[in-house]
């Protein structure tokens, strides 16, 4: 393959990509609402996730975005410095989200700020959000991509704490923003805690937590059980689906950590909706790709 | 004009003060008839700006909600998918806004405050919650795009204009006389919220 081919190649494959997020819900978060569908007993809560179900069904059968709110596209990068198209990357993840807005189609969400006007595009400053990780010596490229909601994004909040509130003041800041704003954000949710040096990291890992799998746990034993505690926790706060009380207020919980300076605790906080749309995928040097997150995609073109 | 088929409540537009004063928090209702989209920037508009809607809406049905349409060569415009947006947002300036426009009807997602509640006792209006989220299952109650207004705003923010059928369910959370399901609600998950802080305090003082 030319450089110019592999290029088309990937964009093609990140156009099909992102529009297959929208329509359809990653494996992981359908099996979580599966199973809270099956634990709940309350009827208007059971209601709610039928309806639920029988959406999924009909965007898969339709090829219609699931929510109309298909986000602000986020991505994070995870790029070996060999990779073939490590200097075309952002310019084919921006074009694919030009394209993906127009085929899928995608809601035209991005507006520019001061001059509060929409793009059209999905696309502007800064927008798609790139993050990015380069692994040395590596020739390959993982991209998560997340069509972040303007609802489940209002949650969001950082702060820095000092380290004698401890992981307990890490806890009444979570549960805090849950209770005032959980509600509103398309409950269950998947909530994403960052818990760092200062607010700029934390915020990041937040966001990062949100790429995880439901089913993940922190590789470190004593946050793997703050994440259980805290999902047992916020459950039995009774938000339930669409804030209106069920037995499940989230999908899950993931806590995402650094190591901090020892004046500071910083804590950051983001929330996911039910519909949480991201991806994951991996490509090899070829363009050959891979995805663990929608195991029924395939690139048709 | 509210009918009872099948067991269920439907509501057609023009819904009369009548109509909305016998509904009571918790009633599931689903909707016949016109509905317009309005969110941030149609609030903006109506009540900052103190402009006038470009039609009459009395009697019809407001819905937080921005679409994504696409053209259609007979029709102008349709619906691909829709579904309420975060109700709260425009919470400061509904009182204001039902107030001047004379809806009836306000359907969105999630719970609002007590300026809307104000107003919805004192004007004769109810907000409902239509389960969001679900934009496939809704864009499938709507008939017709009849209308488009303010499209400089951007799609999502655009007064649209539509007919729909069956339009629901939706769950009546402020009611005429006064009652906030989800102010209640936010009630009892605050006094739980104190619990479990506390609860999961103990837990971690043995794990760190």
């Amino acid at each position: 393959m030319t450089k110019q081919e592999r290029i088309q190649r990937m964009t093609d494959i990140m156009v099909s990509f992102i529009g297959y997020t929208a329509v359809h819900l990653p494996d992981d978060i359908i099996s979580k609402l599966g199973e809270l569908k099956a634990a709940e007993d309350d009827p208007a809560a059971l209601s709610i996730y039928d309806m639920m179900f029988e959406n999924m069904r009909l965007a898969s059968e339709l090829g219609r975005p699931s929510c109309q709110d298909t986000g602000f596209v986020q991505y994070r990068i995870e790029c070996g410095s060999r990779f073939p198209l490590i200097n075309e990357l952002e310019e084919i993840l921006r074009s694919a989200v030009i394209k993906a807005t127009a085929d899928t189609p995608l809601r035209p969400n991005v507006v520019e700020t001061f001059d509060e006007v929409n793009t059209g595009s999905n696309t502007g400053t800064g927008a798609p959000s790139v993050s990015w990780k380069i692994i040395p010596d590596h020739d390959g490229c993982e991209i998560y991509t997340y069509l972040a909601g303007g609802g489940c994004s209002l949650p969001g909040h950082a702060t820095v704490l000092m380290p004698g509130e401890g992981y307990e003041g890490v806890v009444r800041f979570v549960l805090d923003r849950l209770a005032e704003y959980g509600q509103n954000a398309c409950p269950p949710l998947l909530v994403g805690v960052g818990i760092a040096n200062s607010v700029d990291t934390a915020a990041q890992l937040s966001k990062e937590a949100l790429f995880r799998s439901v089913y993940s746990q922190n590789p470190n034993p004593k946050a793997a059980e703050m994440e259980r505690l805290l999902e047992d926790g916020i459950n039995a706060m009774g938000i339930g689906p669409q804030g209106m009380g069920g037995k499940a207020s989230v999908l899950g919980v993931n806590i995402q950590n650094a190591a901090r300076h020892t004046a500071t605790l910083g804590v950051g906080f983001s929330t996911g909706c039910w519909t949480h749309r991201r991806g994951h995928i991996v490509f090899d040097r070829d363009i050959n790709y891979v995805t663990d997150t929608h195991s029924g995609f395939t690139c048709n073109k | 004009m509210t009918e009872t088929i099948n067991g269920k409540t439907i509501l057609t537009t023009p819904v009369t003060e009548e109509d909305v004063r016998a509904l009571h928090a918790g009633d599931v209702i689903y909707l016949n008839g016109d509905i317009f989209t309005g969110r941030d920037d149609v609030h903006i508009r109506v009540t900052r700006e103190n402009r006038e809607l470009p039609s009459d809406v009395r009697g019809k049905a407001l819905m937080h909600a921005g679409p994504i349409v696409k053209s259609s060569d007979e029709n102008g415009f349709e619906v691909v998918v829709i579904g309420p947006t975060t109700s709260m947002r425009m919470e400061k300036p509904e009182y204001d806004f039902i107030k001047k426009t004379g809806v009836r009807l306000i359907i969105g997602k999630g719970g609002m405050g007590s300026h809307t509640a104000e107003a919805c006792r004192e004007f004769g209006a109810v907000h409902c919650v239509l389960p969001a989220g679900n934009a496939v299952v809704t864009a499938l109650c709507t008939e017709e795009v009849t209308g488009v207004e303010w499209l400089d705003l951007g799609m999502p923010e655009a007064l649209w204009s539509m007919r729909v059928k069956g339009l629901g369910p939706l769950i009546v959370t402020i009611d005429t006389g006064g009652r906030n399901l989800f102010a209640e609600k936010k009630e009892k998950i605050a006094a739980r919220k104190e619990e479990q802080i506390e609860a999961i305090s103990k837990k971690l003082v043995s794990i760190l």
